[in-house]
């Protein structure tokens, strides 16, 4: 099954996604990585206010199954969470790239989004 | 090692499942996901690959005897067509399987056993008839790898099995059709010119059928049951369902509610141990067990907030001042009937009673949960 890839965003090998907006970035984890999961029914988001490293461990988001972590892409204070994953869990799966995103971050000033993947890497890197 | 796979790996790819390791068997997890395929089962039905589970016959004049030294529930009451949930203990009341035990004729019963625990049952069994002072003819075999099966669970299976196969029962519960099987029955049935066992039991806590047919039938079984039951809506539904509806029900999984060193008594399945029955492998300790105290009991318990599932390995605490750890969860996982978290685990019989508060581990933070009864979760009648 082919998985969404959209072009205007950046992309880890851990399977989130980055929407750079100025200084403030917007994670997610991709189609790919929802699929994988199956029916996600929880998601815990860090606590606004905390520093995130990029590749720390800073999000667990739960299906039937697993538990997963969840990976900073970049370097940067938490700002804002998505609040309606509370109720909604399954948004991650419906939405992975809107309605379903999990955090946004101030970047750091010294944040390097040189190593994010290009959405054409990241297709390669899903084996599409 | 290599994965073992069932008469049913070729409809799996087929149909898209995806495949997880289980007891040693390559088996699919899910087929389209876990929520839907569990809820399919609740209204409507699921058919599952259960060709993983063993199959045992003990046949002879001296079967019955024999069974009923070895088993905790009492194989007499058995008439000709009967099965019942039963355990198998050794010395010291632990567990070494839980199964279902069906007479399915005066000297020939049907024992169903996990697929993780084929070897080791049939190493125990063949342990107790060397030493068994029964003198007449026992005669074990093992036919698991002759023989597949499917679970056809739901609600609305009773509308459409009897068209899966043709004609009454010939050996067992002699009924007319597969419908008529009282739950616990057992029947012989004809399917494509094939003699069948179908059963009226689950793992759901759904009416439903079990049905083991031969491994080269098996397939064809497996097509034919989702043709008549596409009208009602029945699916494929993989372990991942499997496991949310019985931990639903409160059943048991053995390898993490039940094992040799955990006995019935602590499990609460002192219902089917028939300590009236006269002598059985584990009978003292169990006795024992009964009119005095454990040291731990399983409970059911639902999470009371919002927070992640609870799964296998995490901590129980007391709840409130003074909190001091319990025990484990044995199995947990998010209801997808009462979407939250829910679970089974080990804690002080002072801890054990419906309505105690408790607290679950997970990652660090304290969750707070509730002993209830079992069946977890009732369906709204």
């Amino acid at each position: 099954m082919s998985s969404h890839v959209p072009a205007d965003l950046q992309y880890t090998k851990s399977h989130e996604w980055v929407r750079c907006a100025g200084q403030i970035a917007t994670v997610g984890i991709t189609d790919h990585a929802q699929h994988e999961l199956t029916d996600i029914v929880f998601v815990e988001l860090p606590s606004p206010g905390r520093a995130l490293a990029a590749g720390e461990a800073c999000a667990v988001v739960e299906s039937v199954k697993t538990a997963s972590d969840i990976y900073s892409p970049v370097a940067g204070e938490v700002v804002e969470v998505n609040g309606a994953l509370a109720g909604q869990p399954g948004l991650v799966n419906t939405q992975p790239y809107g309605e379903g995103w999990f955090f946004r971050v101030q970047l750091a000033p010294a944040a390097d989004l040189g190593s994010l993947l290009t959405p054409e890497a990241y297709r390669q890197h899903i084996g599409e | 090692m290599r994965l073992k796979r069932t008469p049913l790996f070729e409809t799996h790819a087929r149909l898209g499942a995806r495949l997880i390791e289980f007891g040693g068997w390559e088996m699919p997890v899910l087929y389209t996901g876990i929520l839907e395929e569990h809820l399919a089962v609740r209204r409507a039905a699921g058919v599952f690959d259960i060709s993983h589970m063993g199959e045992i016959q003990v046949i002879g004049a001296g079967a019955e005897s024999f069974l009923n030294q070895i088993l905790t529930n009492d194989v007499r009451t058995l008439s000709v067509g009967q099965g019942q949930y039963t355990l198998l203990c050794n010395p010291a009341g632990g567990v070494v399987d839980d199964l279902y035990v069906f007479r399915v004729d005066d000297e020939e019963y049907l024992l169903i056993v996990n697929a993780s625990r084929v070897g080791a049952d049939w190493d125990w069994l063949q342990g107790q008839l060397d030493t068994t002072a029964i003198t007449e003819v026992i005669r074990l075999k093992d036919v698991s790898s002759a023989y597949g099966g499917i679970a056809v669970q739901g609600p609305r299976v009773a509308e459409f099995v009897n068209d899966v196969f043709s004609g009454g029962a010939l050996r067992g519960a002699l009924v007319p059709r597969v419908t008529d099987l009282r739950k616990n029955q057992i029947g012989i049935f004809l399917f494509n010119g094939v003699s069948v066992f179908v059963s009226r039991t689950g793992y759901t806590g759904e009416d439903g059928f079990e049905i083991i047919a031969s491994a080269e039938s098996i397939a064809a079984l497996w097509d034919r049951v989702m043709a008549v039951g596409q009208a009602a809506g029945t699916r494929p539904a993989g372990l991942g369902a499997r496991d949310t509806l019985r931990t639903e029900m409160g059943y048991p999984l053995y390898g993490q509610d039940l094992s040799e060193t955990i006995t019935p008594m602590e499990a609460g399945l002192g219902g089917f141990v028939a300590m009236d029955k006269g002598e059985f492998v584990g009978r003292a300790v169990l006795a024992a067990q009964q009119g005095g105290t454990m040291g731990r009991r399983a409970v059911a318990f639902q999470v009371t907030a919002k927070g992640p599932p609870p799964r296998p390995h995490y901590a129980i605490w007391s709840a409130g001042p003074d909190a001091r750890a319990l025990g484990h969860v044995s199995s947990g996982t998010q209801s997808p009937s009462l979407n939250c978290g829910i679970g089974m685990g080990f804690v002080p019989p002072s801890h054990a009673a419906v309505g105690t508060a408790l607290d679950i581990e997970i990652r660090g933070q304290r969750v707070p949960a509730v002993v209830v009864r079992k069946p977890i979760y009732r369906k709204p009648v």
